[in-house]
């Protein structure tokens, strides 16, 4: 299947989708995306009461997705159905009944909709979908049970409808019920190519507690929880590829230096700092095994761009020009090339260079500031931070192909918008908001829109988006 | 006196008394009584040397460093009086200050027609006990902390830039002096150039310009001769403002380099 990226550019804000190459549906271009049908599921006893919780997440997974439209849920049919039998299949027209003498027998009204219990109740107007999602939950000894189902509605019986027939499994609080409905989503989002982002986390830098620390959450800004407790300055995070392990700069020890954590314990995994007056932590590279930094070493002025393992031996540098060049970040497609920011041209701008040193290009066009270049997953787009077209330190999201170095703006002031970083589907950006002296972080999608707030309390930043 | 004429009458008349009474009548006189027997004059005594009655030491026993009274008295024929130790010749009563830095045994000698008498006095000198340290002065020392803030001032740079600009390089040349003076007042002190930028750049590209300033501010120091080695460089690059405000006045005061006293 071919991969097709393009990013939207004009007003229509039409997202043409990133089909992965396992993508079961294959969608159809002309309607633009599929309508998707959720009326809200109920439950059986003990388990009403974590409907609204499921319902609400389901909704949410699906919206944000950006893979489907979502029908409102107003226009639909007033009867749900909660399982296959709820089905009927619309009654045939009566045959005309014989005339005799001149009695005329009554017409029989012919319905003509199921009020929901017909398939093409839900296909036709008002609702329109093109598929439907339903099912139910019920507490089963101490166990929430979901049974779901996906229909494809231009079938014509729901026995050849049947998508997804499912059961999951989960706690009876209101937790088990939010991951019933990740897990649900999930499925239906991947039968459609997608990836959920269920599972995955963005760690942050947030300062609620009075000193900057890391932080990470789910990708709805549930479940914000603090990893470091330096009581300093701790900042600047990344993720490795497998989501297990970050790296950051903290002043705990005097001079801004690199840490290594795990993440699942939260325990240092100590890296040895070169001694030098900064050490920047940059990236990892796709293999989990070693990080690229920015450090002062040698030359005593920051930084160049170096590479070491995990525990800080084996470094060498990358970079030599006696500018100031941050930011590192590494291809996540081929480990071979990277991206960063580099004063070497003047203000700071984005470069791309080989691993090796080699093949040096300047991405951006030298206008204003760039900064923050993030990887897609593809390695073939980055997004990135910068100021072209407003005022210095007024930074907006774009996103760029690399190889053509057309370029994208995703946000149009409202604030500052900075370290842009790509979700593991593909689709969604994390990134931090500044506006007056209020800095939160918000996802969105490719093209810029469903703007959604993940924060709100203290001063949050520096996102970056791990599995 | 008398006068000449005076004494020449009264010589006349004593002759002219003596010639008459030798003119008598010739009479058997009588024997002439014996004389009276002749006064028998002691030989005058045998000369006494001299008496030392007091000579004294006072204090007796002094620590080294102060010091002692002699005291002496010498009575009779006396002719000289001195003593030893370097006091030298003195009256026959007196006293006389000394500063033995030993235990030191004056001798005095008095000397006359009779002979000489010697006495002694004896000062002790013991060594002090330490002295006691000074009493805390009543304005405390002035602490490294409020000679940086007083006599050490920020100095700014332009956006996006690490060079020392003209005004700096006025405000650093003064640091120098105020900095060397601190560095010899607190010899086990060092000094920390922090490097600090406005909050409109990103921040990770921040980190580096705050270093650079903090360098470029230590490197014009150390050829002013402020020694290198009592200074160290940080960077914060925006992570530590000064002040939030979004002007240029906020954003000048924020592109510095500003100097504490290193742990």
């Amino acid at each position: 299947m071919k991969k097709l990226i393009c990013f939207a550019i004009g007003v229509s804000g039409t997202l043409c989708i990133l089909l992965g190459q396992d993508a079961v549906i294959n969608v159809s271009k002309e309607g633009g995306i599929p309508a998707i049908a959720i009326p809200d599921l109920r439950g059986a006893g003990d388990a009403q009461k974590f409907m609204a919780a499921f319902n609400e997440t389901l909704s949410s997974d699906i919206k944000s997705s950006g893979r489907f439209k979502l029908v409102p849920k107003t226009s639909l049919p007033t009867f749900v159905p909660q399982q296959p039998s709820d089905f009927q299949q619309p009654a045939p027209p009566p045959a005309a009944a014989p005339l005799r003498g001149r009695k005329q027998p009554a017409q029989a009204v012919t319905p003509t909709n199921g009020g929901g219990r017909w398939m093409q109740d839900w296909s036709s107007p008002p609702a329109q979908a093109n598929f439907l999602a339903f099912g139910y939950t019920a507490a089963q000894n101490g166990v929430l049970v979901l049974q779901g189902w996906l229909y494809n509605l231009a079938k014509d019986t729901p026995a050849n409808a049947q998508l997804i027939g499912k059961r999951y499994l989960g706690t009876v609080d209101e937790a088990g019920a939010r991951k019933l409905a990740h897990e649900f989503a999930a499925d239906i989002i991947s039968l459609f190519g997608g990836q959920s982002l269920f599972g995955s986390h963005i760690f942050f830098t947030s300062d609620r507690t009075g000193h900057k620390e890391i932080w990470m959450m789910d990708p709805d800004g549930k479940n914000q929880r603090q990893i470091t407790r330096f009581n300093n300055i701790s900042t600047y995070p990344t993720v490795s590829p497998d989501g297990s392990k970050i790296a950051f700069t903290s002043w705990v020890k005097g001079q801004p230096a690199i840490f290594i954590f795990s993440v699942d314990p939260v325990r240092d995994l100590r890296y040895y700092n070169q001694a030098a007056s900064v050490n920047q932590a940059g990236s990892f590279t796709p293999d989990g095994k070693q990080i690229i930094y920015a450090s002062s070493a040698g030359t005593g002025r920051c930084c160049r761009i170096f590479a070491a393992n995990l525990d800080g031996t084996g470094f060498r540098p990358i970079s030599s020009s006696s500018a100031i060049e941050v930011e590192p970040k590494v291809n996540p497609k081929t480990g071979t090339d990277i991206v960063f920011s580099s004063g070497r041209s003047g203000p700071q701008q984005v470069y791309r260079m080989s691993m090796d040193g080699s093949d040096l290009e300047r991405l951006t066009p030298g206008i204003g500031e760039a900064s923050n270049a993030s990887w897609h997953p593809d390695g073939q787009h980055i997004a990135f931070a910068w100021t072209q077209g407003y005022s210095t330190g007024a930074f907006n999201i774009f996103t760029m192909n690399v190889a053509t170095k057309e370029y994208v703006q995703l946000t149009h002031g409202d604030g500052k918008n900075e370290n842009p970083s790509w979700a593991p589907d593909g689709v969604h950006i994390v990134f931090a908001k500044t506006r007056g002296n209020s800095s939160q972080i918000y996802t969105m999608l490719a093209d810029g829109t469903q703007l959604q707030p993940l924060t709100t309390t203290g001063q949050n930043e520096r996102p970056v988006w791990g599995k | 006196m008398f006068s000449k004429r005076k004494f020449s009458i009264i010589c006349l008349a004593l002759a002219l008394a003596m010639f008459a009474a030798g003119c008598k009548k010739k009479v058997p006189a009588p024997a002439p009584p014996p004389p009276p027997p002749p006064v028998v004059q002691p030989p005058p005594p045998a000369p006494v040397a001299p008496t030392v009655s007091q000579f004294t030491a006072e204090p007796s026993s002094i620590q080294r460093g102060q010091s002692s009274t002699l005291r002496w008295e010498v009575t009779g024929a006396v002719t000289s009086v001195s003593i030893n130790q370097g006091v030298g010749t003195v009256q026959s009563t007196g006293n006389s200050r000394v500063s033995p830095s030993d235990s030191t045994t004056y001798t005095l000698t008095a000397t006359g027609p009779g002979g000489s008498t010697t006495s002694s006095a004896t000062v002790n000198v013991s060594a002090p006990p330490p002295p006691p340290p000074p009493p805390p002065p009543s304005n405390p020392p002035v602490s490294i902390d409020q000679r940086l803030g007083s006599d050490v001032q920020d100095a700014y740079f332009d956006y996006d830039k690490t060079d020392i600009r003209s005004d700096a390089r006025d405000t650093l040349s003064k640091n120098a002096a105020a900095l060397k003076a601190i560095l010899s007042d607190f010899p086990n002190a060092s000094i920390v150039i922090e490097g600090h930028c406005d909050e409109r750049g990103s921040a990770e590209y921040n980190l580096g310009l705050g270093d650079r300033r903090a360098s470029s501010a230590k490197e014009f120091l150390q050829g002013l001769g402020v020694p290198a080695d009592r200074l160290k460089t940080i960077s914060y690059g925006k992570e530590r403002p000064q002040c939030t405000e979004q002007n240029e006045s906020c954003w000048q005061k924020n592109r510095r380099v500003h100097f504490v006293a290193g742990q």
